[in-house]
This record gives C-alpha cells, structure tokens and sequence, in this order.
C-alpha cells in the first residue's frame, strides 16, 4: 500500500459520501429553498422512485429508463400532494412538517400493505475494478458523476430558463410575480413536483444497492435534513458546499470508527453548524455578500 | 397560606380552557370515576388503562413545547428513551430494595432533562427555529434510535446492565414503595394504576397553575411574536429552554412509567413510529390545550387500540389519514373545537336564562 491507493482510497470514500448526500438532499432543498416547506415524506419519494425503477426494470425495461420512469411517477405523484394538501398550508409552515409526516406514515404503511415486507432488488451494473488491494464498484463512481450532473442540470434549470426565472422571483416577492401575471400557485406546484422528481431519482440511482423495503426512507432522511440544515435555503451556494463538508466529515469518521460514528458525526456537525451559523452556510455567503 | 390560595387561583386562566363550577364539578365527577374504576374491572383492563395514562405525560411534554411554545420538537421520543433505559440501568444495577426505584425515577428523569439542557442550550442559543428545530430534533431522535439498535455485543454494557441492541431491555423491576413491614410493588395493575393515575392528575394541575402564570403568558408571547416578546425585554432563549426542559422532563416521566410497566424497552420506541404517535395525539386533540390534549390522547389511544385489533399496519394508515385531515380540515384540533363550541353554547344558554 502506497500513498497513492490511500489516497484514491480515500477520494472514492469521499465521493461516495458526497453522492449520497446531495443526491439524497437537492429534492428537499429544492422544495425547502423555492418554498419554505419542509417535506417530511421526502423519504416516501426516494423509496416511491425506488420501487418504480425495481419494477420497471423487473418488467424488462433497461435501468436507465427505469430511473427515468422513478423519477416521473415520483413526480407526479408531487403534483398530487401538492394540490391535494400542500397548497393549503403555504402560510403556517409547521403545519406542512406535520402533514406531510402524516402522509409520509400512510405511505410506510400503504407500501407494507400493498407490497409486503420487501420487493425483490436490482443487480448492482457495471462491476468492479482493483486498485492496490482493494475493489471498487464502478456504480459509485456514476452515483458521484450523477451528483454532480443534478447540480449542473439544477444550476442550468433556475438560471437559464423561463420557468427558472418565473420561479425564482415567485420565491424573492410572490405578490409582485402575480402581479406581473405569473401563475404562482402553478410555479408552486411545479417546484414541488422538481423536488418529488428529485427525491424519486435519487430512490432510482440508489435502488440497485440496497434493499427495498417500505421505511428505506428513513436511510436517506436524516442525512438529507443534516445537508439542508447545513446548507440552508440555497441549493447551489448551500446544498453543494454542505455536501463537501459532510462528506468529509462522514467518510473520514466511517473509516476511522465505522458506519454509526460516520453518522453521529454528522449530527455533532450540524449542531455545533447551526450554533455557529444559524441560516446555513449560504445565508452566511448570502449576508456576506450584501 | 396566602400564597397557596393565590396558586390555587391561577387553576384557571387565560391559558387554559375550563373554568366556574360547571367544568370543576365535571373534573370531580371524571375523578371520582377514575377512582371507582377498578372496583368494577378486572386487573388486565386496569393494567391496559396505566398504559393509557403512561403516555398522556409525553402528550403533555409536546403540548407544552409544541403548542404552548410553539417549538415543534420531534425529540420527545428522545427523551422519552434516554429515561426509560436510564431506569433500565439504574435499577439493574443497584436493584429495588430501600425504595431506589423510586430514586432511578426521579434520577432518570434528570438525565433526560440534563440531555435537554445541553441540546436545547445548541438550539435556542443558535436561535434555531421553526422549522429547522423539527428537523435537529428528529435527527437526534433517529440518530439515538440507531445507536441503541447497534449496541447488542455484550461490550455495550453500564455496568452489569446489557444493553442488548435491537430488541433492547427487559426484566427490570417494576416501581416499589417502601413500606415499614413490607415493601409495595406496584406491578401493573390496580397499584400502579393509582399511582400514574395520581401523578397525572398532580402534573395535570401544576402545569395548569404553571400556563397560567406569568410563565405561562411569557412562552405564549413567544410562540405569538418572537420579536415582540423581545421587545418587551424578554430573553426569549432562555423562556423556550425552561420550556424545552420542562418538555423533556414530562417525556422522561412517560419513558419511566412506560419501562417501569412492561419491564422492558427498546430501541424502536425511539424510531420513526413512535415519534409520530405523540404528534397525533396531541394535534387532534388540541395542541394549545392541557385538557383537550389530555382528552385527545385518551381517546385516540382507545381508538387505535381498538383498531389494532384489524391489523396494526391499517391501523397506522388511518392515523396518518386522520392527523392528514386534522391539519387541513380543524387546525386547533378536535377536542379543543369541540369544547370551544360545547362553551359558546352553555353561554348561549346561561344568556337566555338570565
């Protein structure tokens, strides 16, 4: 063992943890950013992308399409939860925590119902490849180029289309865009739907390596809320920079003192964090710059 | 004396729903009830009913917190658990005899509120809140829940006590008074039923006279108007602590009684499910009321249970459909909404006959 494979070793770690945590947390942040809601069931989302993608794939379609597939129906499925409770609760934000927890236990426990205890997984593709001593797996290697694609396709999205200017000054004077003739309750229902999307990408990108069963949300939860806390309320100046920062702190932990320690560092992180800085790092950027 | 008649008076107030002969005779009557009630029942039902009771406390921590402060905290089940496996340890390892059950009570309830101090010191002096106070609480909730669930090699032990992981602990002895002659071992039934049964009615009314004090008005300020409150020269960080810890002590009680009762705990009453349920309770019932809460939480116990009975996955669905519909459709809660109107009305009827 020489520097070199340590410290690829170490990189892959890194990389790994980072995918994890963006992937995971651009859904919430996304949501949480645009609208100041707080989306409890983000995990229901990721596990609801999940299952499509599994059964799609089961069907026979190749897995990129069945991703794509995870991601549509999560997404529609946004829509539906929009209209049907969110929409109501815009103006008492720790209503939507509740509700939206609420709809997250319904559907734990609606999947268990339907589906049973577990769904039969996908085959992780691609294989492996040896550096030193050790193997990787050359998915992680497309989860992290993943990762970094949904934040460049985000960055694209909200600054260089019509709907991403629409949404973005629905979000900075909502009474001003009405009034310039933007459909805001429509901007509202589509962010959402991006967010739910999101969250159902990432079910489907991490499918083929774990097990599905109804409460794999609760995997991705707490490291998703950790980054947005981190992070705050922008997903590109806070979301990112989160990530990094996590991502040391996660891998560095898992292989110094094993998985658990990996995550109770995070959760000492994101204390000692919010003490410091209490709107996430981009509301510290964000006031440093004004 | 005077000073306990000017407590007494702070029995009703502003805070609080209920007041005039009319609510504290019907108080006296549910009492007298609840008294009478094992005469009439059979031991199992009475045990059911403490575990009816053990969880009203944890409901009261989250009103107080929740709808009185207006810190929505998931951690209640946090604390909850840090009290229920301090119980486990302590008893485990110094036993019951001189009374000591009693004193792992009152000490475990102190290491969930010393738990509470230290988290809550991060957050309100962060000046984290709303939302973000949701999502730390939660994830120390799960972070713990994981923890406890990793911990089944036999080098997780406090002293001689086994942790023993996921499915958690057991065979710890239930609360005993110490009595000359012989000892009282209130094993769930009738004698710890009197005991939870007169705990809650002390908690009930203390916190009563408390959110009716100047306390009490202080932390309903803040949940109103942060900014005001300050304004008015108040160190509103240091009122939501105080709140916070009085929350995480209440939850410590329900995490004792809860282990003390089943002589068991484990690591899922910290998960996902179980910090739900409070939430349930408490927004159907009415979050910003102690009785509505207290109300609230019996009944949808009851209903719950019953519908267990189907099948606990349905069962858990339709809670979520109803805290779904609650938030939507009655804010403020059921029993609260309900008492509210079942008020306008005596007071039409008072009006005409007057």
């Amino acid at each position: 063992m020489d520097i070199a494979t340590h410290l690829f070793s170490a990189l892959y770690q890194f990389g790994d943890a980072f995918a994890f945590l963006v992937l995971s947390a651009c859904g919430l942040a996304v949501i949480f950013g645009m609208m100041g809601v707080i989306n409890l069931a983000h995990g229901e989302f990721i596990m609801c992308g999940a299952y499509v993608t599994a059964a799609t794939v089961h069907a026979g379609l190749p897995l990129p399409l069945g991703i794509l597939a995870g991601t549509l129906v999560s997404a529609l499925v946004g829509v539906l939860v929009e209209l049907a409770v969110i929409r109501h609760l815009y103006d008492r934000p720790l209503d939507t925590i509740v509700a939206t927890w609420g709809l997250s236990l319904i559907a734990t426990q609606g999947t268990l119902i339907m589906v049973g205890s577990t769904m039969a997984g996908v085959g992780t593709p691609f294989g492996s490849f040896q550096v030193g001593d050790y193997s990787y797996s050359i998915y992680r290697i497309v989860l992290f180029c993943s990762a970094l694609g949904v934040l460049a396709a985000l960055y694209a999205l909200f600054n260089w289309t019509r709907f991403g200017v629409l949404a973005r000054a629905t979000i900075q004077v909502p009474h001003m865009a009405a009034a310039l003739g933007v459909d805001t309750r429509l901007i509202y229902s589509l962010t959402f739907a991006c967010g739910a999307g999101l969250a159902g990408l990432a079910g489907g990108l991490y499918a083929p390596t774990m097990t599905l069963v109804p409460t794999m949300g609760a995997t991705f939860i707490m490291e998703a809320f950790v980054t947005v806390v981190i992070g705050g309320a922008d997903v590109f100046l806070g979301t990112a920079p989160a990530g990094g920062l996590l991502a040391i702190v996660k891998s560095g932990m898992t292989s110094w003192q094993g998985q658990l320690f990996g995550q109770i560092g995070l959760l000492v992180a994101v204390i000692i964090v919010v003490r410091v800085l209490p709107k996430g790092i981009s509301g510290f950027v964000l006031r440093e710059r004004t | 004396m005077t000073g306990f008649l000017s407590l007494l008076r702070r029995l009703e107030g502003p805070q609080t729903v209920g007041r005039g002969r009319g609510f504290w005779g019907l108080f006296a009557v549910v009492l007298a009830v609840a008294l009478a009630y094992p005469l009439f029942s059979d031991g199992y039902t009475v045990g059911n009913t403490v575990y009816f009771f053990v969880w009203v406390f944890i409901a009261l921590s989250l009103c107080v917190i929740w709808g009185y402060g207006g810190s929505l905290s998931f951690g209640q089940t946090a604390f909850f658990g840090i009290a229920g496996y301090g119980y486990g340890v302590l008893t485990l390892n110094f036993g019951s005899a001189y009374g000591f059950t009693l004193v792992a009570l009152v000490l475990a309830v102190g290491i969930a509120a010393l738990f509470a101090v230290l988290l809550g010191y991060f957050m309100f002096f962060g000046r984290i809140a709303g939302v973000f106070l949701g999502i730390v609480t939660l994830a120390v909730t799960l972070m713990l829940e994981r923890f406890m669930a990793q911990t089944a090699g036999p080098e997780w032990h406090i002293g001689s006590a086994r942790l023993n992981g996921f499915n958690g602990m057991s065979a710890m002895p239930p609360l005993t008074i110490p009595w000359p002659g012989e000892s009282i071992v209130l094993f769930a039934d009738v004698g710890l039923y009197y005991f939870v049964l007169g705990l809650l009615v002390f908690v009930y009314l203390a916190l009563r006279i408390l959110m009716n004090s100047s306390f009490g008005n202080v932390i309903v300020a803040i949940r109103e108007n942060p900014e005001r409150a300050e304004m008015l020269g108040y160190d509103i960080r240091k009122y939501q602590l105080i709140t916070f810890v009085i929350g995480a002590a209440l939850a410590g009680v329900s995490g004792v009684l809860y282990t003390a009762w089943g002589q068991y705990i484990t690591p899922s009453s910290m998960g996902m499910t179980a910090a739900a349920l409070p939430l349930i309770w408490v927004a159907v019932g009415g979050r910003s009321d102690l009785t509505s809460t207290v109300v609230g939480t019996l009944v949808v116990l009851a209903a719950f249970q019953a519908l267990t009975i189907y099948g606990s996955q349905y069962a858990l669905v339709f809670m979520g459909v109803l805290l779904v519909l609650t938030v939507l459709i009655a804010p403020n809660g059921l029993v609260l909404g309900f008492m509210n109107w079942l008020g306008r009305l005596a007071a039409r009827f008072t009006q005409r006959a007057g």
